[in-house]
């Protein structure tokens, strides 16, 4: 493994400085203002918020595909978004995968998550395949890479359109929500990925890759090494490691913990 | 509901006559000039991705053309040779009884060329590409569109005008140039079948020698370019009320209905703008 620069010794992955982010669908409502976060690195982070506070958005919006209605975002010191082809190289160092998995439908699995490989290689078929085996094989798709999309359940809709993320083996991965909606053993599943991911996964040529997730549940995420950041009634508020949580007295993190923690019992 | 001026009018909220078809006349053309501009930066857009991109992604973006022009011009080929064999009947039938009364049967030809491979042969196979895949385009893209697909080609680097547009605007171009040229084809012969088989005294050599005085060079070059220009059209119209604005699931049969309105509209007004040019040529 080659050896990796200190994380502070680099520039951030993600600068946001006075960021508005605006709804997707009426481009005239706020759905959260004024965010300034750093992103190392590295780092792994967990945004979490309730249904409706706008998660969703604030991903699309790291992920470049809204454009901020105020502030300041550079992505790996590029200013975002960046659909310019010159940029185009930037863009790719950042992986999306969606709630939904938002797989094309005309397409069969295998050649969804082929797709990006053989657009920006110029690759056939068979040559992608024998080079995205591995990955197939680690997210355990083989048995449905000539099914369709559709006739999949949504945990492994997501799966497959972690796989097509992850297929140029970009530096960034933000996840919608990974864990909504998942069965315990899908649930563990995506717990140990995201961890190997984090640490440096063969896939990745062991390099820690930069995370950031959406949540609406934190009990999953009790006692990980992650940073955690809440986004409540229209603020994002970056709030530390989980350990730093508990003495957080932020309201809004209290309402969000009043629901995925009925006693607290978990902070404690 | 009481109007402005004290007239009572049916309670439905309307305004005024004078001022409510002022305002809606007013909103149709403002709707009309956004439409045509939108349409236009479209087709744009679409030209440029389709010049710089034309030879990147070649292993993935050819079979894609392939697969389009497949399905605008191979897959339709029965119906048009269908349509080929109604409309060689339709126009000889109609012209024959009239000709023959005149005395003037040796215009049969030149009504065929007239009828067939200037007009009726170029629209024909134009509004059976709209109907049969047009359409199907528009539901495509829109759904594609409401369901997030668009977003996730972008998160990936991919231009969806370069993966989704392109490959539709070449296979319906070319398809619609294809099956226009079998469709006048299929319509000849038949149109030869139905004289002779309502025993018009005319050979063969004569029928081919009455429609290649009544054909020029300008024809060929002119049939190309508006078969061409037809297909550009219809695929950056559907293309564009799938693709280019933010669509929800439910909005995606009302953006058919239109993209299939305007296309019809854009065809016959291109169709006006080549009659210009055969009248004045």
């Amino acid at each position: 493994m080659t050896p990796h620069p200190e994380p502070d010794s680099t520039p951030p992955v993600i600068l946001m400085r006075g960021v508005s982010v605006p709804s997707q669908r009426d481009s005239s409502l706020i759905v959260a203002e004024s965010i300034d976060w750093t992103v190392r690195q590295g780092e792994s982070w967990v945004v979490a918020g309730l249904q409706g506070s706008g998660k969703t958005d604030f991903l699309m919006m790291t992920a470049g595909l809204i454009q901020p209605c105020a502030g300041t975002y550079e992505f790996l010191g590029c200013r975002m978004p960046i659909f310019e082809a010159d940029r185009l190289q930037e863009r790719l160092r950042m992986g999306m995968v969606f709630e939904t998995g938002q797989l094309l439908h005309h397409l069969t699995v295998g050649e969804n998550i082929a797709l990006p490989l053989r657009y920006h290689h110029n690759l056939g078929p068979a040559e992608a395949a024998r080079q995205l085996a591995p990955l197939v094989e680690m997210l355990e798709l083989g048995p449905w890479l000539g099914s369709a999309p559709g006739t999949l359940g949504k945990g492994w809709q997501r799966r497959v359109g972690l796989a097509r993320a992850l297929a140029l083996r970009p530096e960034v991965l933000v996840l919608d929500n990974p864990l909504g909606g998942l069965d315990p053993t899908h649930s563990r599943w995506w717990l140990a990925l995201l961890a190997e991911l984090s640490r440096g996964h063969p896939w990745l040529d062991g390099r820690p890759m930069t995370l950031v997730f959406t949540v609406a549940d934190l009990r999953p995420w009790n006692g990980s090494g992650h940073h955690f950041a809440v986004l409540q009634g229209r603020r994002f508020i970056p709030l530390g490691s989980w350990a730093s949580l508990e003495g957080q007295d932020e309201p809004a993190l209290r309402e969000l913990l009043a629901t995925s923690h009925p006693a607290g019992k978990d902070l404690k | 509901m009481q109007a402005a001026h004290g007239t009572t009018f049916d309670g439905t909220g309307a305004e005024p006559p004078p001022h409510g078809l002022a305002r809606l006349l007013g909103r149709n053309i403002f709707r009309f000039i956004f439409t045509i501009r939108g349409l236009g930066a479209f087709a744009l857009i679409t030209l440029g991705v389709m010049l710089a991109k034309w030879r990147s992604s070649g292993q993935l973006m050819r079979p894609a053309i392939r697969e389009q022009i497949k399905r605008s011009g191979l897959t339709l080929l029965p119906m048009i040779l269908f349509l080929s064999a109604a409309l060689g009947f339709l126009v000889i039938g109609q012209a024959v009884s009239w000709l023959t009364r005149l005395g003037a049967i040796n215009y049969l030809g030149s009504i065929m060329v007239l009828a067939v491979v200037r007009e009726l042969g170029p629209l024909l196979a134009a509004f059976l590409v709209l109907a049969r895949v047009g359409a199907a385009n528009v539901i495509e893209l829109g759904t594609a569109r409401a369901t997030g697909e668009v977003e996730a080609l972008e998160a990936l680097g991919i231009d969806p005008v370069h993966y989704l547009v392109a490959p539709r605007v070449v296979g319906m171009a070319v398809g619609v140039f294809a099956l226009t040229v079998y469709l006048i084809i299929g319509a000849l012969l038949s149109g030869y079948l139905w004289a002779f088989l309502q025993d018009v005294p005319l050979r063969p050599g004569a029928y081919l020698q009455q429609l290649a005085g009544a054909l020029s060079g300008l024809d060929f070059a002119l049939l190309g370019i508006k078969t061409l220009a037809f297909g550009f059209m219809v695929a950056i119209i559907t293309c564009y009320h799938g693709l280019a604005q933010p669509l929800r699931l439910e909005q995606v049969p009302r953006a058919t209905i239109q993209a299939v309105a305007q296309s019809v509209i854009a065809c016959v007004l291109i169709d006006t703008v080549f009659i210009i040019i055969y009248l004045t040529v």
